[in-house]
């Protein structure tokens, strides 16, 4: 690239006495003084969470209401921070999912090692797991630090489902697949 | 009542007249430092502290919310955290010029508010009588010579903390204010030359100007900002410099001196020097408003007798003279206040300069201009009173 010399010019009379751009300036700064304010008042108003947001990491149930967990503790395996503990647990036979086999008993997910990552959402077959929109985790002690199964429940809601997998495995076990 | 007042010792007189100082200073302080951080805030497009709240004033329901929004409440708690926290006195400071300099920072401040007159009343013959503390004749003399003495506290206070930021504070501080003070002294000479005419009582009193900038006819009313804008420009720069405030704050200078000459200190003596830093920009704004903005004469051309003579032909009891006073003593705060607030947008707008140019502009321009100035209003007034 060629060098291009730039003149610099000498500053005029009006630039040295600092005056027109010192009027400049409070022009500049009245305007913002008037203009409607940026802040964001956190409380009270709440961000707009863009889609795709990684917040804390959830358990959700289908539309009928039934958890989507079947404990295959895939995410408990891939969680680079070790944050997820699954104590797997069975479905009883006679129970209208009883075809479903496993449900976890137990699903922690401590938040003080949890990092957002998302991976056990990625890696999840059921999509039982989601990271929603929460954005703010607190508490006094460890203790509280660390989402139980009905917590991460309650934190996850319903969530809508297009499959619906094992109501067709069961009408599939039970009709053959002849009706679908 | 003013005979009960009258009647009393002198040294009660003045006790009660120093409370009333006080009294007056530290809660326009408070608010001072309150209105900083909301201009800045709105400069900056944020709201400012509006959080602070006292239960039952939050159950009054429009008001309650205004007087939050409006951070009111942050000026109490600021207040209280100043005087509760722990007042730390470093083991390497000379413990009694440390403790001592916040003092003296007082002292000139809260002395100079007396000879300032604040408002006027109309007395039973129809003349404008000035409301002022200590009627002195020597009048801004008095003013400039005793807040002048400010600069000592921040010299005693840069050099009691015995650490390098607040000594080059010290050392800035006493330079700036010597070389400000030239220009700013000179450029009030031809106000008081012209108020002074011949065949007049000579008085350097602050009355008589605003009194000058009430007479009938166009020049007569019009204020000395139009008659002198040179001269209210340079008043107006040196106060800047004098009060320390942007652009010209280099004592304190958070960028490259840390905090200046009051680095070492905190909690209630550094609250101290607060107060007097706003105490200095209340004064230097009325002394700027009785000298170059009319005083309390509502507008240019429309002095305060006019104005009180067609409100009390609408409303007849306009015309007693507690109306008078507390009308004057409002249009005279209202001015002043439209004064800080102008030395905060400044502040909130400028970068500060450097320090060699701080000295340029002191010596190489406003001097000259300033003499040049005084010089040429000083012939132009002999020939027109000759």
């Amino acid at each position: 690239m060629a060098i291009v010399p730039l003149e610099r010019k000498p500053l005029t009379f009006a630039e040295r006495t600092y005056i027109p751009q010192i009027v400049a300036g409070l022009k500049t700064t009245w305007k913002h003084l008037v203009r409607p304010k940026q802040t964001l008042e956190y409380p009270e108003q709440r961000p707009a969470i863009p889609a795709g947001y990684r917040g804390v990491p959830t358990l959700v149930k289908d539309p009928h209401g039934r958890e989507k967990c079947v404990s295959c503790q895939l995410c408990e395996f891939v969680c680079p921070p070790k944050a997820i503990r699954i104590t797997p647990g069975a479905i009883a036979l006679d129970d209208p999912t009883g075809h479903v086999e496993k449900a976890p008993q137990e699903f922690e997910i401590d938040m003080l090692r949890c990092i957002y990552c998302g991976m056990c959402q990625e890696v999840c077959p059921e999509e039982a797991i989601f990271l929603q929109n929460q954005f703010s985790m607190t508490g006094y002690t460890r203790e509280e630090m660390v989402n139980r199964k009905a917590r991460l429940y309650e934190l996850g809601g319903t969530l809508p489902d297009t499959h619906f997998k094992w109501d067709k495995k069961k009408a599939a076990e039970d009709h053959g697949n002849a009706l679908h | 009542m003013v005979e009960f007042y009258l009647q009393l010792n002198p040294v009660v007189q003045g006790v009660l007249k120093g409370l009333a100082v006080i009294l007056v200073i530290f809660p326009i302080g408070g608010a001072c430092s309150m209105a900083e951080r909301k201009v800045s805030a709105w400069i900056q497009g944020r709201p400012g502290p509006n959080r602070a709240i006292v239960p039952w004033v939050a159950w009054i329901p429009l008001v309650g919310t205004f007087l939050q929004r409006l951070g009111l409440f942050h000026v109490m708690a600021d207040g209280g955290k100043m005087l509760f926290k722990e007042d730390a006195l470093p083991g390497h400071v000379n413990k009694f010029y440390f403790v001592l300099a916040p003092i003296v920072a007082m002292i000139p401040a809260l002395t100079t508010v007396t000879a300032v007159p604040f408002g006027a009343y109309l007395d039973s013959a129809g003349m404008v009588v000035p409301l002022v503390l200590a009627n002195v004749d020597i009048g801004l003399l008095a003013v400039f010579a005793v807040s002048s003495l400010g600069v000592y506290s921040l010299i005693l206070a840069g050099w009691a903390s015995n650490s390098k930021y607040p000594f080059l504070g010290g050392v800035r501080a006493s330079a700036q204010l010597i070389s400000y003070e030239l220009s700013m002294t000179l450029s009030v000479i031809p106000v008081f030359l012209w108020v002074n005419a011949p065949g007049m009582e000579p008085t350097m009193g602050l009355g008589r100007v605003v009194e000058f900038q009430s007479q009938p006819g166009f020049w007569g009313g019009a204020w000395f900002l139009f008659i002198m804008p040179v001269s209210a420009f340079i008043f107006l720069t040196s106060l800047f410099a004098e009060t320390n405030r942007q652009p010209f704050d280099m004592p304190e200078s958070e960028a490259d001196l840390v905090g200046g000459f009051h680095t070492e200190y905190g909690a209630f003596k550094w609250g101290l020097f607060f107060v007097a830093e706003y105490a200095h920009m209340l004064i230097g704004s009325g002394v700027f408003t009785l000298l170059f903005l009319g005083g309390w004469n509502p507008l240019p051309w429309i002095p305060l007798a006019t104005f009180v003579g067609w409100l009390s032909s609408i409303l007849p009891i306009a015309g007693h003279p507690i109306f008078v006073g507390v009308l004057s003593i409002t249009i005279f705060l209202t001015k002043v206040l439209a004064m800080i607030f102008f030395f905060m947008w400044v502040r909130w707008t400028l970068p500060r300069f450097r320090y060699d140019q701080v000295m340029e502009i002191g010596w190489k321009k406003l001097l000259p201009l300033a003499i040049a100035n005084l010089l040429a209003y000083a012939v132009g007034i002999a020939l027109l009173q000759s």
